[in-house]
């Protein structure tokens, strides 16, 4: 095909139809460049969307055709990922990050704003096709928000301003490479550098050490280093190589693989950002020493959709370390060693970045968590050993092959060993990245990122804990308060309901549906949440919220389904006050709003008198809510 | 008769909302226990009784579930004045038939049964402030008042009934087993 | 060699290697609530109905492979309370109308909250709006009253080797599809002989044209419940008799 598919894409859509060869025509090239790999099918549905808009039903059967693929799996695909639109989208689709610290920063009223000039209504397409306006989980951006993605590229600092500028550009249809280029700048914002930080090694460095130590000394210095992982659940990372290089590999393509999560959904985190922005070389050797000593001849990254941008930076890197001889085959010279790194995109799922669930979704599938035992050391990509590492853990992993076990062991405290790097947001003065060692209190890294008047940290983000003042004295530590890294503020002046109300949302949308309690529950929870933030609520619902977090616990499939109630029955035992004086009665309350239920009804017969209304006297005529 | 002992006896009342006076017919389906009932309690506001007001009440049993302003404020009243509410029937509980409208929109509802449905002519929505308007969606009563037993089947058999106000009049915590716990 | 046995409500239970803990306490007669799981199918473990505790952690009985000494708590009030919870969810969740059902005496979630002694639903209903499809010719798809337990998929997948059925969507809003570009059952490939026509566990999957040919109260959970079907078939089994 070398005609150009910008005009050919307006031949095959006309009003909305797609003419089937022109698709097959458009659908080719994208299919054959991922080999018409079942396992590419996350692949090549975003690029199938980068060229049609979106993913009408015509593409999805060409698409499953293409694959092999039984259609409704591929729809069902398609259906689960936030960036995979089945429906049009409008040409300019702007999508506010919707994270509790972009809302302290008005991003609520900057989004009504941009509606209003568009004259748009919310998460509506504008009848003409033109734009789309609406909220997306966090975009990773919360130390210079307000923060949003216009087809997927980032911007950041938004202001009143910039908003209505924006709606001039969108209106006048400018190109977005045409848009005022500070308008996308991601700044790294580190404020606070330490031992990983304030690396500066060439690339492979790293590498080369660690194959000089070979295998199992390695292996060694890993164990010496006592490395836990930075993701999230603070696994012993030698312990997790070592399994996965025992493991028996199975099958044909018997090889190992080394995962690189760079999924980084949590709310809050933007550290692994700034290590995949600015120190790429350190995460690749990191990846590429975990395959030399486990075994593993392919890596793969799973980068979040949200950080699509970062690719073409990173490919190029790939580029240029295959050039260089660390990465491909005879790496460093070694003519037994052989491995190479693939980058793969995720389309907006925070469930994805549970491991198993990563895996599913590196697949090509649904990102739905899987059956535990058996664990990905064992049984991961493609049923194969597999270790998944955090961005920051195989950062670390470098560093120690650089500097030695006893040397990483020799920061932090015994049982947190190294440094951890913090994701600082919220009501401080200076936001951005910080690295301390281990065992840093609360209240020191408050004062260093100059946040005076805090009364609420939630640490580790919605899944994390939220403490309270009294607590600041506590240390960052994987015995005290662990931590992924995000650090959220949040002043005097600040309603922790709205904080919990927040979470609350942003769990009920990233529930991947696959288990009856956070399928229901996160939903049931956040329409609590809603009741009361209405004025609706009762003790009731604050005692329906413990009773669905004791089922949600005890009984949901993965992590994020286990958590979601935390920051609810954190800031219930700490900012209960938040909570009561918005209860309208301390027994019960209808679960919808009676007088509203009779909008519909009054519209239609023009009543207005007092029978007509619940709870309130009649109003004027045509003062209808 | 003797007004000490008669203070004594627990009083009932019973209302049909948006419901088909199933559940009232299955309570007279207890036959000959009627008597005993009729022994053991008084009635107050219940279709039984033509009362239409109710007072303070022990128990109130509840049948249909809530499709329009009025059956609001009678369930209301029957919160405000009955110690113990019970959820009669399938409707009562969760909306039941007439809550199989409730992926209609109450609009066009109204508009194709009074304006455009086939042979009207001149039609109009009746608004006379005499009638109850209709709620966007048809609702179980626990959505809007905290209740205190259920009691399921559409209707719940007599024997169903019977058990469970048996079980509270002799001070037991009641309970349906299988098989009068019954949800058809 | 001794046989590993789980020690199951206090009571030992043996159980041979590989085994979940619902295959053996199954195999023993003891009925451990269930949805998603089918012995004929892989397990899925994500209605999680039968969570029990093993060794104080709550895991799925239905993938949780048994292990020698393990102890396991299944028939507890706390457990049986957040089996009703979840029983209560799956009602609010979809539209069901038992009354009008024609599953209604077959159904297991219905079986089980009798079982489970649920009276209400509890939650506020969501009410979906979940358009029935009625295009095929045998078979009618009432999509109300799914639970998304998958058997229908794993059915079409693995025995009848059709994919008609896939879920989409994810979270409140994840919902069964079939495999057709229209979204129509009648253009698949699916036929009332398929083995995915007869799992449905609830009253999504109904023949068309047999009504109420049982009459309800006659139906197979009004005779006997749930719990008590195993344990039975259990118990005829020991004794050699007949079931
Ligand atoms: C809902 C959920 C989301 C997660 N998101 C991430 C993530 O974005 N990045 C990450 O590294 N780990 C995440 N994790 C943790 C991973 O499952 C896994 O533990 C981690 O990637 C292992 O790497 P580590 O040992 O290097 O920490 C998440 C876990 C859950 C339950
Ligand atoms: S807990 Fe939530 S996210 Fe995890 S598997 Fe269950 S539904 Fe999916
Ligand atoms: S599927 Fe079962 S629970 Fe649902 S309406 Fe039918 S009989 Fe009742
Ligand atoms: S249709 Fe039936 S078998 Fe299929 S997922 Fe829904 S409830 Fe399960
Ligand atoms: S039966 Fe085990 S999770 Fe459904």
């Amino acid at each position: 095909m070398d005609c150009d598919p910008r005009s050919l894409l307006e031949t095959v859509v006309t009003e909305g139809c797609f003419e089937a060869m022109g698709l097959a025509a458009l659908l080719q090239p994208v299919v054959d460049r991922h080999r018409r790999d079942p396992r590419q099918l996350l692949q090549i549905l975003r690029a199938a969307q980068e060229v049609l808009g979106y993913l009408p039903a015509v593409a999805l059967t060409a698409i499953a055709d293409a694959v092999d693929l039984p259609r409704a799996r591929v729809e069902g695909v398609a259906g689960f990922y936030s960036f995979l639109h089945l429906t049009p989208v409008g040409r300019y689709r702007v999508l506010f990050s919707d994270n509790i610290t972009d809302r302290m920063l008005g991003s609520g009223e900057l989004l009504d704003r941009l509606c209003n000039k568009l004259w748009i209504e919310r998460g509506k397409v504008s009848e003409d096709g033109l734009v789309s306006v609406d909220t997306t989980s966090c975009t990773g951006m919360g130390d210079q928000g307000p923060a949003l993605l216009v087809n997927g590229r980032p911007m950041t600092r938004m202001s009143a301003e910039r908003i209505d500028w924006i709606s001039e550009l969108i209106r006048g249809q400018a190109a977005l490479d045409d848009w005022p280029r500070e308008f996308f700048v991601v700044d790294d914002n580190i404020q606070r550098r330490d031992a990983l930080l304030t690396t500066r090694w060439p690339a492979g460095e790293a590498l080369r050490t660690a194959l000089a130590r070979g295998r199992s000394a390695m292996l060694a210095e890993m164990q010496r280093a006592n490395l836990r992982g930075r993701g999230g659940a603070g696994f012993t990372t030698h312990i997790k190589w070592e399994s996965a290089r025992r493991a028996t590999t199975r099958g044909e393509r018997a090889t190992r693989y080394v995962v690189c999560n760079a999924d980084e959904g949590e709310p809050g985190t933007f550290k692994d950002r700034v290590l995949l922005a600015s120190y790429a070389d350190l995460v690749f050797d990191g990846m590429t020493i975990a395959g030399f000593t486990i075994g593993a001849e392919q890596g793969l990254l799973y980068l979040r959709g949200e950080y699509a941008w970062l690719l073409p930076a990173l490919d190029e890197n790939l580029v240029r370390r295959r050039r260089d001889g660390l990465l491909g085959g005879q790496i460093c010279g070694q003519a037994d060693l052989s491995f190479d790194i693939e980058i793969h995109v995720g389309a907006g799922a925070y469930v994805c970045g549970e491991e198993t669930a990563l895996l599913e979704s590196l697949e090509g599938k649904r990102g739905v968590p899987r059956i535990r035992p058996p664990f990905p050391v064992h049984a991961g990509y493609l049923g194969q050993p597999t270790v998944v590492n955090n961005v920051e853990t195989l950062c670390k992993a470098a560093l120690i092959a650089l500097r030695g076990g006893d040397w990483f062991a020799g920061l932090g405290t015994k049982q947190s060993t190294g440094t951890k790097l913090l994701s600082i947001s919220g009501d401080v003065e200076r936001p951005g990245v910080y690295e301390y060692p281990f065992g840093v209190s609360v209240s020191q890294v408050l004062s260093d990122c100059g946040a005076d008047n805090a009364q609420a940290v939630q640490v580790g983000g919605p899944s994390g804990a939220c403490l309270a003042m009294h607590e600041f004295m506590r240390r960052i530590a994987f015995e005290d308060v662990p931590t992924a890294g995000a650090f959220m503020v949040f002043g005097a002046q600040r309603d922790m309901f709205e904080v919990a109300r927040n979470f609350s949302h942003f769990f009920a949308h990233e529930s991947c549906g696959f288990c009856t309690p956070c399928r229901v529950g996160t939903s049931l929870v956040a329409n609590c949440m809603d009741k009361i933030a209405n004025g609706h609520g009762s003790q009731y619902e604050i005692n329906e919220i413990f009773r669905i977090h004791r089922l949600l616990h005890a009984a949901s499939h993965c992590g994020l389904g286990q958590s979601a109630c935390n920051p609810l029955l954190d800031t219930l035992t700490k900012f209960r006050p938040a909570y009561e004086r918005r209860l309208r009665s301390l027994d019960f309350e209808p679960a919808f709003d009676l007088d509203q239920a009779l909008a519909g009804a009054r519209q239609m017969t023009g009543r207005d008198d007092p029978a007509a209304h619940f709870g309130q006297p009649a109003r004027m005529p045509g003062g209808e809510r | 008769m003797n007004a000490a002992v008669d203070r004594k006896k627990p009083r009932l009342a019973t209302t049909s909302l948006a419901g088909c006076f199933g559940c009232h017919t299955s309570l007279l389906d207890i036959d000959e226990r009627l008597f005993d009932l009729v022994e053991r309690v008084d009635f107050d506001r219940s279709p039984l009784t033509d009362t239409k007001q109710c007072a303070s009440c022990d128990i109130g049993l509840v049948e249909g579930g809530l499709c329009n302003a009025e059956n609001i404020l009678v369930l209301h009243e029957f919160r405000r004045n009955c110690k113990l509410l019970v959820a009669l029937g399938a409707c009562a509980i969760n909306g039941g038939l007439p809550a199989q409208r409730n992926h209609l929109d109450l609009g066009q509802c109204l508009q194709e049964v009074y304006l455009t449905g086939p042979g009207i002519v001149g039609g109009q929505i009746p608004n006379d402030p005499e009638l109850p308007l209709p709620l966007d969606k048809v609702r179980p009563i626990h959505e809007v008042v905290r209740v205190d037993y259920f009691i399921p089947g559409c209707p719940p058999s007599g024997d169903a009934i019977w058990k469970f106000l048996t079980d509270l009049l002799d001070g037991r915590t009641p309970r349906l087993g299988y098989p009068l716990l019954h949800f058809d | 060699m001794r046989q590993p046995n789980i020690l199951f409500d206090g009571l030992p239970l043996p159980f041979a290697d590989g085994q979940t803990i619902m295959e053996a306490a199954t195999a023993a007669g003891i009925f451990i609530p269930h949805l998603c799981h089918h012995p004929d199918f892989k397990p899925q473990g994500s209605c999680k109905l039968c969570t029990v505790k093993a060794n104080g952690r709550h895991v799925s009985a239905c993938t949780m492979p048994a292990k020698d000494g393990m102890e396991v708590e299944n028939n507890s009030p706390d457990l049986n309370d957040k089996r009703r919870t979840m029983l209560q969810m799956l009602f609010v969740e979809g539209n069901h109308f038992c009354p009008s059902c024609e599953k209604s005496g077959n159904c297991m979630l219905q079986a089980l909250a009798y079982e489970l002694e649920m009276l209400t639903p509890h939650f506020p209903h969501f009410y979906p709006d979940r358009p029935v499809d009625a295009s095929h010719p045998q078979v009618l798809l009432d999509f109300n009253r799914c639970i998304l337990c998958e058997l229908c998929v794993r059915a079409s997948r693995d025995v009848d080797d059709k994919n008609v059925f896939a879920l989409s969507g994810r979270g409140i809003r994840k919902h069964l599809i079939v495999n057709a570009e229209s979204g129509r059952l009648a253009d698949t490939s699916f036929s009332l002989g398929d083995k995915a026509a007869h799992v449905c566990p609830v009253g999504v999957i109904i023949e068309k044209g047999r009504g109420f040919a049982l009459p309800i109260g006659r139906r197979r959970y009004d005779i006997q419940p749930i719990g008590m079907e195993l344990e039975r078939a259990a118990r005829c089994r020991g004794s050699g008799e007949a079931i």
